[in-house]
């Protein structure tokens, strides 16, 4: 009985990978380094970044293409016990080759995929969902998403505002994106709090808010549908969902007490 | 006036407009311009009312020389008027833009003067966009019918998608409630837009940098519910211009009581027929990814929708012959036709079975919802397991879990609106 500790990174988890099936023996589970204590035998390898370049080669060339990204993608979900899941797949995809792919009926599979399909929905509404406010000349903005989309988001916004310096802090993964003209990095970050906005990113603030307010049709009001394509949870750092207290100071916490702006507000 | 009070008078004018999409052309960012566009479009927001806010959505102006019964900003109505200039409405534009609130312009206007005039204020409003700002995103501008076919054709060159809205479905309808806007009128930019889309097409093949006109295509809209005519009219009506015109989307829109013009329904507890444009909205998505033609779905013996059935699964009933559909060899074709299937869950069916046979289990793990497919599909020859059921009794149960989807309550008490029937107002 072994678990696998590994520091969190594609890389460090790749190396686990190999060492699993060099030693042709499944973890029981995989820790991270503030895991705790654990009752099984405590496995550790350190990070091998050779060892992960060649076997995320291997994916490709030995599996596909495509099943090597779904490897890395797979990742990035928020899936409980993922690399349980991924290591399944790694192995059956080494002995059987592409074609595992296909096995969408295959429970791990099955998993890996939905887990797939709505970090995809959570990058999908991010694009859009997405504020920035402009500090001082800089975009600047926070998300707090359940998948690591960051890394996903990265190339869409770096190009969208190639002109831009952008600043987009994920609360989550405690990481940041950073892009200067086009030129952008990801880079950890333990603590990000938006400073306070100037007149000019109040006022478009101001007019974006009562834009929103003032395209939607009474007769139509139908919250539920609503929250279907906008779910609460993106709101609070959303310029349209905030009070007016919250429109003067940083981006509010999130906490589960709190109630949620339903777009009703009072201005 | 204040920008903050244009935007509001200006957005609130055009909020009637179904058509918010950002989609149809993909365009990577290009150093030195701000902006890119998405083939699939980008939703940013929602708004109270559950719909989608991808563009700025605005008119130019709400001064117009008309007077349209239906329409909020006929010249007879008393509201505030007013206008943007180009460079107000471009630089709100940018700077929603950065802030990534919207996906682009979506510039509309009421006629002032005449039609060329208008076109020409909005032509000046892209053109500063598109080179002094810079704008690489997306931009859907209303054709103004009646305009000068040259001014349309330089809004084309600088809008991604160009549209222009029938209004009413049918000419009787237009000669009642629009008597200042007749239907060739509207068909003859419709035509030009679908030549030009086609010519610009046909040249980029031969040369890279010939001009882009309108490269996200057209789409059109009309108000339902307002007149007298049957879904099936209108859905051959939408039928016939994705065809003939080569139109990317057509928008229904439900009519809202902006007006008490004898001819139209008196506002005084009117609703809108908010579920006959749903119905109206699937039986769009039947045409356009589904394969099924308009005679299918609706025809001269069912001239209106089932307002309690959605329209696949009211012709899967009416056609048991099709049914079951084996989902192990039949076509995509087939199975996209099984309700409670989609595109994704049929496309993954076809993928899934290259790697050996579909079982009901199985099926629930690619993510196939069983409550409405059941009835009409095998595994490998067998139906599920320990299933029974008649016709009447699988019209009951469609027609429950259809009421629970829309909510119950009070959308589905909004049927009475339309009788036993089903259909028109």
């Amino acid at each position: 009985m072994t678990a696998y500790r590994y520091d969190g990174t594609f890389a460090g988890f790749l190396t686990c990978v190999w060492d699993a099936l060099e030693r042709k023996t499944d973890p029981e589970a995989f820790l991270l380094p503030d895991g705790g204590a654990s009752l099984w035998e405590v496995w550790e390898p350190a990070t091998d970044r050779e060892k992960a370049r060649r076997l995320y080669t291997a994916l490709k060339k030995r599996v596909s293409p495509a099943f090597q990204k779904l490897i890395a993608r797979g990742f990035l979900t928020c899936l409980p016990e993922k690399e349980l899941a991924l290591l399944t797949l790694i192995r059956r995809g080494l002995a059987e080759g592409g074609r595992v792919r296909l096995d969408l009926s295959d429970p791990v599979m099955a998993r890996v995929n939905l887990a797939l399909t709505k970090m995809w929905t959570e990058w999908d509404h991010l694009k859009g969902f997405v504020r920035f406010s402009d500090l001082d000349g800089v975009l600047v903005g926070e998300i707090e998403p359940k998948n690591r989309v960051l890394p996903l988001l990265a190339g869409h916004f770096a190009a969208r505002y190639s002109g831009e310096r952008i600043v987009l802090y994920d609360r989550t993964h405690h990481e940041a994106f950073l892009s200067d003209r086009g030129r952008w990095k990801l880079v950890p970050a333990e603590d990000f709090r938006m400073g306070p906005a100037g007149e000019t990113e109040r006022s478009y603030r101001a007019m974006w808010r009562k834009y929103y307010k003032t395209i939607a049709i009474e007769g139509r009001t139908n919250p539920k549908c609503q929250s279907t394509h906008l779910p609460k949870r993106y709101r609070h750092v959303m310029t349209e969902f905030l009070t007016d207290e919250e429109m003067e100071g940083a981006l509010p916490e999130r906490s589960p007490a709190r109630p949620l702006g339903d777009g009703t507000k009072k201005d | 006036m204040e920008v903050m009070d244009k935007l509001t008078i200006l957005a609130d004018a055009a909020k009637y407009d179904a058509a918010c999409t950002s989609s149809g052309v993909t365009r990577g960012g290009k150093p030195g311009t701000i902006g890119t566009a998405a083939n699939s479009g980008c939703c940013h927001t929602f708004s109270a009312d559950g719909r989608c806010v991808s563009l700025l959505k605005v008119l130019y102006t709400n001064y117009c020389c008309y007077d349209c019964a239906y329409c909020v900003n006929r010249r007879s109505n008393d509201v505030p008027r007013t206008a943007f200039t180009p460079r107000e409405l471009a630089e709100l534009t940018i700077q929603f833009y950065r802030r990534n609130y919207i996906e682009g312009l979506f510039l509309s206007s009421a006629v002032l003067k005449d039609p060329d005039y208008t076109t020409e204020r909005m032509i000046e409003t892209l053109r500063l966009l598109r080179t002094q700002y810079r704008f690489n995103g997306y931009i859907h501008a209303k054709a103004i019918p009646g305009a000068d076919p040259g001014l349309t054709y330089a809004l084309g060159l600088l809008a991604d998608r160009l549209s222009v809205n029938i209004e009413l479905p049918s000419e009787s309808s237009l000669r009642l409630l629009a008597p200042d806007k007749s239907r060739t009128a509207i068909f003859k930019p419709m035509a030009q837009i679908r030549d030009g889309a086609a010519q610009s097409k046909a040249e980029l093949k031969l040369y890279r940098h010939a001009p882009r006109f309108a490269p996200a295509g057209q789409s059109t809209q009309m108000i339902v519910g307002a007149t007298p005519e049957s879904d099936r009219h209108i859905l051959s009506l939408t039928e016939g211009l994705y065809h003939k015109y080569r139109l990317k989307r057509v928008f229904f829109s439900a009519y809202m009581p902006v007006s008490d013009h004898k001819s139209l329904p008196a506002p005084a507890g009117f609703k809108p027929p908010l579920l006959r444009e749903h119905r109206l909205y699937q039986a769009d998505w039947l045409l356009r990814f589904y394969g099924f033609t308009a005679g299918e779905i609706l025809d001269e013996a069912h001239p209106n929708f089932d307002a309690a059935l959605d329209p696949k699964s009211d012709w899967a009933l009416r056609h048991p012959e099709f049914f079951p559909v084996e989902v192990n060899r039949a076509d995509y074709e087939a199975i996209l036709r099984v309700p409670g299937i989609g595109m994704r869950g049929a496309e993954r069916i076809v993928a899934a079975r290259r790697y050996g046979p579909l079982s009901f289990e199985g099926l629930k793990r690619l993510g196939i919802v069983m409550k409405r497919a059941q009835y009409f599909i095998t595994c490998s020859g067998r139906m599920l397991p320990g299933l029974r059921f008649s016709r009447d009794s699988v019209y009951r149960r469609l027609t429950g879990l259809e009421q629970a989807a829309l909510g119950g309550g009070e959308s589905w008490q909004q049927l009475s609106l339309f009788g036993g029937e089903g259909g028109s107002v």
